[in-house]
Parts: structure tokens; sequence; C-alpha cells
């Protein structure tokens, strides 16, 4: 892998954001579990948790967390392109619709929040 | 690790790439769409609650990402931290279990 992450060249920046965005997913996904399994003390212990997601910071965290899952998707999307399809010239598009469609569910997100 | 066992966690990471392709598509819709007008407990937990549906998909999820997170944090531990060796399996072992056991919880919380 460290092979892939050369210089200049976009499909280093794709690697680059697939892993890092993969690595902020797996450091959300513990606490988005536990605050889920709240639901199990009742509904009063899940809305608490709720009422605290308000706040603008954690919604600018969550706008993160959703920008990070939607590239990791569009990310992982043109890898497996790149490894089961045969058009590999097209990869720096692939990688230019990738971020297009994070930056789109995003946005998409951001607006509904 | 050998050769075949490196296969088999490449041939886990795809076919587990495969499966949230599709269930991160329908989670993402799912949030845009169920957050419009703010979010309440009581709103989430009657659409979850008792739904067989939901239940399986989200079981599914939550393996999946399971198999994946812990397969793709492999090299970054390799390369980044310099974590080689039967230590760092067995961390990823343990996170992939975490990842499970946490994760079935949280879907089971709100679809008891």
């Amino acid at each position: 892998m460290s092979g892939t992450l050369g210089k200049g060249h976009v499909g280093t920046w794709a690697a680059l954001v697939h892993r890092v965005s993969g690595i902020l997913l797996v450091l959300f996904l513990p606490g988005h579990f536990i605050a889920l399994g709240s639901a199990l003390e009742g509904a009063a212990s899940f809305d608490s948790f709720l009422a605290w997601t308000q706040q603008p910071l954690v919604k600018f965290m969550e706008w993160g967390i959703v920008l990070s899952l939607a590239a990791h998707l569009g990310g992982g999307l043109r890898v497996l392109a790149l490894e089961f399809l045969p058009w590999r010239d097209w990869h720096k598009s692939l990688a230019a619709a990738a971020a297009a469609g994070a930056i789109a569910v995003s946005l998409a997100f951001a607006l509904a929040l | 690790m050998n050769a075949r066992a490196q296969t088999y966690l490449w041939v886990a990471q795809r076919a587990s790439a495969a499966v949230l392709a599709l269930c991160v598509a329908v989670h993402l819709a799912t949030m845009i769409y169920a957050i419009r007008g703010g979010l309440s407990a009581g709103e989430i937990l009657a659409r979850t609650r008792g739904n067989g549906a939901w239940l399986a998909f989200y079981s599914v999820f939550v393996l999946a990402v399971s198999v994946h997170a812990p397969i793709g944090l492999r090299p970054v531990l390799g390369e980044w931290l310099r974590w080689r060796g039967t230590s760092r399996d067995l961390f990823l072992l343990a996170l992939a279990l975490a990842l499970a056991g946490l994760g079935l919880r949280a879907v089971l919380g709100v679809f008891l």
C-alpha cells in the first residue's frame, strides 16, 4: 500500500482520503454504537443523548463523519472499479466522481440538519 | 501471515466492501430523509421497533463493518505505526468482536 502513496498523482490523494476517512469512521463507530445502545435503557436516556447532539460543534462533527462516510463509499467504489473492471484509463474520472458524490451527499445532509 | 491467509483477507475485504456499498448508500439516504425536522427517540423507535426488515438489514450492515474495518486498519497500523506481528492481529480480532458486539447491541437496542 505504501507504494500507492507516491507524490503528485490523483490516485495518491484518492488513496489518502480513503485511508483517513476509514480511520475516522473506525474511531466514530464504537461511540455511535454505544449511543444507540442507550435506547436499551429507554427513550428518555436516548432523548437526552439526542439533545446533546444539538450543539453546533457536535453537528459540525456529524457533518464531518457523514462526509467521511460518503468519501469512503466513493473511494471504495473507485477501488472496486479499478480492480474488477477493465477500463483503468478512467481512473481520474473515477476519483472526480467519488469526490463529487461525497460532496453532494454531505451537502444534502448539511441542508437537512 | 502466509499468502493464503492474505488472500482470504483480501477476498473478505472486497466481499464486505460490496455489501457495505449497498448498506452505506441506503443508510445515507435514510439518514438524510430521517433527520429532516429534527430527530426524537420516539420517532426513531417508531420506525425501528419490531421492524424485522430493518433488523435484518442493520444486522448485515454491522457484521459487514466488523469484517471490513479491522482488515482495512491492518495495513494502516503496519505502515503508519509500524505495528506488525501477532499482537496487531489479536488487537484487530478484538476490534472485530467489539464492533460486532456493540453494533448488534445497538441494533437490538432500537429493535426491541
